[in-house]
């Protein structure tokens, strides 16, 4: 295989752009994916102050380098779950590419600051511990761009996990989710803005692009999320990808194009809808939001 | 050639020479899942693996909170 731009010799091929790349030019197609992303959906304005959700993973350290390397000004923020050996090896990919950079890594620790653990949180409620997971996620990353004055918050989702997510959204015909899932959501009364900048890059290239510049992730995959249900819906995606390259950039790019419109309103009615919590005054649609329930029952 | 699989992480011997492709399709993994490290280099999978090669066959699909 050659690379497109050079015909030197590749190292990966990315099929869906019926391309091949050397590791020069694949840093390159990253980069420039990365840029179109943040330019068609207007995620980010010149020197606004970012916020980088980081776990340590590929994803999220991979988002980091490249907005960096795109003239960004971009914190990062670690969130401390409490899975054991798991947490205690994620947060020193974090702390070791932050480090190594001169970056400025904000951490929060659930069973610090707040007295709970995801194992916790699961060992006492209904929730799936991805489900636990998520909803602290969603919660402190707001809470911790607003109180730290940061315009926006930068998350790893990539093409494979947008995918992933509409097919899991479709198959319940989730309205107000549907309505919600778009690369960018917009600033709101209690909310900072949110952006995906890696939605037109595959899991695969977001591995790669770790290798190929160096960054050391945490390859191990979570011990709680085995079973994940969006872990399955990967693996159909993949098969279908492999049978039909593209497949998974056609769904999701599609839908944002034809079909998100159409949900718009069910989501924008579910905003209009909320309160504030009367605890931490989070957007909430119940007297109590979620985050502060599942503090309350896990701590 | 030493073959090393991650998640859960574990070894193995495949006698060489052979294709990237062919490796992947004789342990059934899919190419869209894995990447595929010979030495510290990423290889395509058109790359002829010799039969001392050391490779990592690293999964790339990671799952959880959306």
């Amino acid at each position: 295989m050659k690379c497109r731009v050079c015909r030197g010799p590749a190292v990966i091929d990315v099929r869906r752009h019926n391309a091949a790349f050397c590791p020069e030019h694949f840093v390159t197609h990253c980069r420039e994916q990365v840029r179109r992303a943040v330019h068609d959906h207007r995620m980010l304005e010149p020197g606004e102050r970012v916020l980088v959700a980081v776990s340590g993973g590929k994803d999220s350290l991979a988002l980091w380098d490249l907005l960096v390397d795109l003239g960004y000004d971009v914190d990062g923020l670690y969130l401390g779950l409490g899975i054991d050996q798991y947490s205690d090896e994620s947060i020193r990919y974090a702390r070791g590419f932050a480090g190594a950079r001169g970056l400025k890594l904000h951490e929060v620790d659930l069973g610090d600051d707040f007295g709970f653990d995801i194992p916790a949180a699961v060992a006492v409620t209904h929730r799936s511990p991805c489900g636990a997971c998520g909803l602290s996620k969603r919660h402190l990353f707001n809470a911790v761009a607003l109180e730290h004055g940061y315009d926006v918050v930068a998350t790893g989702h990539n093409l494979d996990d947008e995918a992933a997510v509409l097919l899991g959204n479709v198959l319940r015909w989730d309205a107000g989710y549907l309505g919600r899932q778009h690369p960018v959501l917009p600033a709101a009364e209690g909310f900072a803005r949110k952006v995906k900048p890696l939605v037109r890059l595959g899991e695969r290239e977001m591995a790669a692009y770790c290798v190929v510049q160096g960054i050391d992730y945490q390859v191990e995959e979570c011990p709680m999320a085995a079973g994940n249900k969006h872990l399955g819906y990967k693996e159909i995606l993949n098969a279908l990808e492999d049978r039909s390259p593209g497949s998974k950039a056609a769904f999701l790019f599609g839908f944002l194009e034809r079909g998100h419109a159409r949900f718009a309103a069910d989501a924008r009615q579910e905003r209009e809808a909320l309160g504030v919590c009367r605890k931490c005054s989070a957007p909430t649609t119940t007297d109590v939001c979620a985050f502060c329930k599942l503090r309350e029952r896990a701590s | 050639m030493k073959i090393t699989l991650r998640n859960p992480k574990r070894e193995l011997e495949v006698r060489g020479p052979l294709s990237v492709v062919a490796l992947l399709q004789r342990l059934e993994l899919n190419p869209e899942s894995v990447l595929v490290i010979a030495g510290d280099e990423l290889v395509a999978r058109d790359v002829r693996l010799d039969d001392a090669a050391v490779v990592e066959i690293r999964p790339v699909i990671s799952g959880g909170a959306s």
